[in-house]
């Protein structure tokens, strides 16, 4: 068995050690909106957080999983994460399957860079074929501006 | 527009209440995404307005959309087309895609062919939606002046509402919906003019963007069946190739894995689970046929379609006295060959396909822009009848072409749930996905043009070597013959060449090929508006002045040309090592055109500054995703420009993932894409998705020999030394 902590919810598992943790967010616990997109760590659709810092899932076996896991389903509640409103209100999505680990990434992102500048969000690798990134650029730097406004946005669960 | 019209009239004849049947639902908003699809078996007659529309008692109204979201945002467009004519609350609209086993068993009649390709899903639905909004609202109207036994012609709509004024009375359309239904209309009511549209043309947000942001969206790849199983597969390296032996010993020691299906050309793992499957996959050893094709590469492929230019062609356009042309004294001759490679579509969620088979009925889960020919296919490889086969089209994470009917992943998963037994989700890995694609063509095409001492052109000539996309299987072939996709933005050309001369040959390589965003207009583009830069150059002349002139016949590409010159600061000057180019077409009912701005540093690095838009589609239904497609477009024609390419050797496709197969990435991305929107109006609707791709990649090389004085006849430019002094 193997403890693993989703969103604030614990599960025993019973799944190998080197078992990813893309597919069993996915396929053990139904957490689908995490994304398959190249099994190499290369696109990011798979991003979660682990311990509050992003990881490409698809990559990373069970064993190596060691804090509490963050989801795009467990970012924030009613789509309150201020990345998940400024993408709302950008726009943001095309075909939109890329982007549960865009917001993760970017999530992750203003974590530690509370005001990112064009350079900081140009180190984003999150690969969108449909190429979104223009506005996730705006909706990055409109979701920094609306956290310094409000500081207790920073509180979301990141 | 005869096919406007007749779709118009089958909407009139169908009665608009085609009841029964079974309807199967993805909600699309988010708090219905939320609930899983809803199944029943047969619709509520009294509960639906129409086959397009539901309104329920609390005013909630559903569009059925007959086409596919892959992010274009047609579903959202196709619902404003509807509401603008019905008159509702927009705050209350959501949408689900049409059922394609509904539309089955009314021969087709009921939503049309319900495909999402060559940028239509707007253009070839805007009457049929309209006309479903409008004769919804005057069938509420004739419901509430039955009720209130009133003249019908005193009452009024609005916002939801039937109104009569006299009376100081209303009602909802919630309330109406239910003896509206049974109302008979003597003819279809007329639809709206352009200047009456209200919500058509303002810049709207999608209706399925909450969905997307917070993991509750379902594509594809995320259908869950009980008791299903998970199938990984693996392809012959070489198209054409087969497999030749299975060494699976490795395997029964893995857990979870069921079995191995053999296919002629690829074997699955079956497993409980995904990973259990890909690994097992691993531990295989297999053997594999090349088809005979293991000694073809690159190389050799662009060499056989340069001098497939030499061979004799089919005239695709004659006109005037090209020979003529040619030949007169003084005519200023120039002449280029231009080359594109094979592209993957590589959208992000790979191929993918979930079946549950039973004697009487097939269920299948599938990301599609095409869910008729799913529903065909799957008749086909189950011997079911058509009408017993249910697709769930999910959301599209990206199609591109890749998901608009030849779907081999569906052929696969059929394959194996008929010998395992049970419901099968079977996924495409990314080095599957990519090895495997329907690639957009491998292409040359050889120019010539004659200049008189103005630097006018007289005579316009193209050759051009080209896979079909439409005839014949795999393996090498060649047709004397063209068809459209081989010769858009090159035949029939918006510029005034008072003669021409079109020829195609068709000649297809082992490698399959299939319809990429663009399609022709992707490489044609490319072709026809650097050739054109260079005629401009031979002729002395600034490359928007030389165009402008050849393009007064048409008022449309007139306007779009000048805005871009505006919009760009055209003629500004840039000092050495940057420049502006600017590439124009008509694609798909539209005009496109875009100016890009390059820095080239003196060791050739190259920065992609500024990408200024423009686009006439005549009419615009939501501004902002039409917006969304030019931006998206940049950015996929600018991978495709600077790196795509898929390379040959051995018979095999090289690249398999994104490590290989570069993508643009944020860093990428020009710090400025501007867009405008310039519709002029008229008869018709201009499409959207795709003719922002084949402006982008003539724009770049035009701007770079702009900056350096060096002219990109080849794509991809990661090839090209770009260096300057």
């Amino acid at each position: 068995m193997i403890t693993l902590t989703v969103n604030g919810k614990r599960h025993d598992l019973d799944v190998e050690p080197d078992a990813p943790l893309l597919w069993v967010l996915r396929d053990e616990l139904g957490l689908t909106g995490t994304k398959f997109g190249c099994g190499i760590a290369q696109c990011g659709a798979c991003t979660v957080h682990v311990d509050g810092k992003p990881v490409r899932s698809c990559v990373t076996p069970m064993a190596a999983v060691k804090g509490p896991v963050t989801t795009i389903e467990g970012l924030a509640s009613g789509l309150k994460h201020p990345a998940q409103q400024a993408w709302l209100i950008e726009d943001v999505p095309q075909c939109g399957y890329c982007q549960s680990g865009q917001i993760m990434s970017a999530a992750a992102l203003l974590q530690t860079t509370p005001n990112p500048t064009d350079a900081d969000i140009d180190k984003l690798t999150n690969i969108c074929r449909c190429g979104t990134y223009p506005r996730i650029r705006k909706a990055i730097h409109r979701a920094a501006a609306n956290m310094a406004k409000a500081p207790a946005a920073k509180g979301a669960k990141a | 527009m005869n096919d406007v019209v007749l779709s118009r009239r089958a909407l009139v004849v169908s009665g608009l209440s085609v009841a029964g049947g079974l309807m199967i639902g993805v909600p699309l908003t988010a708090e219905a995404a939320m609930q899983p699809p809803v199944m029943a078996d047969g619709t509520n007659p009294a509960k639906e307005m129409t086959a397009f529309l539901i309104i329920e008692p609390d005013n909630t109204v559903t569009v059925r959309v007959p086409h596919q979201e892959m992010g274009q945002g047609t579903t959202t467009a196709l619902a404003m087309l509807v509401a603008e004519e019905l008159a509702c609350d927009w705050a209350k609209v959501r949408v689900e895609y049409a059922s394609a086993n509904r539309n089955e068993q009314s021969g087709g009649k009921l939503y049309g062919r319900m495909q999402t390709v060559g940028s239509s899903g707007l253009r070839t639905s805007v009457a049929m939606m309209q006309q479903a909004g409008a004769s919804a609202r005057e069938r509420l109207k004739l419901a509430a002046a039955e009720r209130w036994k009133v003249d019908p012609a005193d009452c009024a709509v609005a916002s939801g509402k039937c109104l009569h004024k006299a009376s100081n009375r209303s009602a909802d359309y919630g309330a109406l919906a239910a003896a509206a239904a049974a109302v008979q209309l003597p003819a279809e009511p007329a639809i709206k003019t352009p200047d009456q549209y209200a919500l058509v043309g303002k810049w709207t947000p999608r209706l399925d963007t909450a969905a997307k942001l917070d993991g509750s969206a379902k594509f594809g790849l995320d259908a869950q069946v009980p008791g299903m199983v998970y199938a990984a597969v693996w392809s012959a390296p070489v198209y054409g190739g087969s497999l030749k032996s299975v060494d699976d010993s490795a395997l029964k020691d893995l857990r979870g894995v069921q079995g191995v299906v053999k296919l002629k050309d690829a074997v699955v793992v079956v497993a409980d689970r995904y990973w259990r499957a890909k690994k097992g996959l691993a531990a295989l050893k297999i053997e594999w046929g090349d088809g005979g094709y293991g000694g073809v590469d690159s190389a050799g492929l662009a060499a056989a379609y340069r001098e497939a230019l030499d061979k004799p062609m089919s005239t695709a356009e004659k006109k005037g006295e090209p020979e003529a042309a040619f030949a007169a004294p003084g005519a200023k001759l120039v002449e280029a060959v231009y080359e594109a490679p094979f592209l993957s579509h590589s959208p992000m969620e790979p191929m993918n396909c979930t079946v549950a088979l039973k004697p009487d009925r097939a269920d299948v889960w599938i990301s599609t822009q095409a869910p008729m020919a799913v529903l065909q296919q799957t008749a086909k490889e189950t011997g079911l009848k058509p009408d017993q086969v249910f697709v769930h089209n999910a959301f599209v994470g990206g199609g591109f072409g890749r998901r608009g009917g030849a779907h081999d992943e569906l052929i696969q998963a059929i394959a194996v749930a008929k010998q395992v037994g049970k419901p099968v989700k079977l996924v495409w890995s990314r080095e599957q996905d990519m090895r495997r694609d329907r690639y957009r063509p491998q292409a040359a095409v050889r120019f010539r043009a004659a200049l008189d001492a103005k630097g006018q052109p007289q005579a316009f000539q193209a050759r051009v070597a080209v896979p079909s996309l439409i005839r014949g299987g795999n393996g090498p072939q060649e047709w004397q013959a063209s068809e459209p996709m081989a010769t858009e933005c090159i035949q029939n050309s918006f510029y005034a060449f008072p003669a021409r001369d079109v020829g195609v040959l068709l000649k297809n390589s082992h490698v399959p090929v299939s319809f990429w965003r663009g399609v022709g207009s992707s490489q044609n583009g490319f072709f026809m508006e650097s050739f054109m830069d260079e005629l401009a150059h031979a002729a002395g002349q600034d490359p928007y002045a030389y165009r402008r002139a050849l393009l007064t016949a048409r008022p449309d590409a007139l306007g779009v040309i000048d805005a871009m010159a505006k919009q760009s600061d055209w003629g500004k000057p840039l000092p050495k090592g940057r420049g502006r180019g600017l590439a124009i077409i008509e694609a798909y009912g539209s005009v496109s055109g875009q100016v890009v701005e390059v820095s080239v540093a003196q060791d050739g690095k190259l920065s992609v500054d500024r990408v200024t838009c423009v686009l006439d589609p005549y009419h615009v239904a939501n501004p902002n995703t039409v917006t969304q497609q030019m931006e998206g477009a940049v950015i996929m024609g600018l991978t495709a420009a600077l790196w795509g390419e898929i390379t040959i050797k051995n018979g095999a496709p090289v690249e398999s993932n994104f490590d290989r197969y570069r993508m643009a990435r944020m860093g990428d991305t020009p710090k400025r894409i501007e867009v405008h929107l310039v519709p002029s109006g008229g008869p018709k609707w201009g499409g959207v998705g795709e003719p922002g791709l084949g402006p982008l990649a003539p724009a770049l090389s035009n701007a770079i020999f702009a900056a350096t004085g060096k002219r990109v006849r080849r794509l991809p430019l990661m090839h090209e030394d770009l260096s300057w002094t």
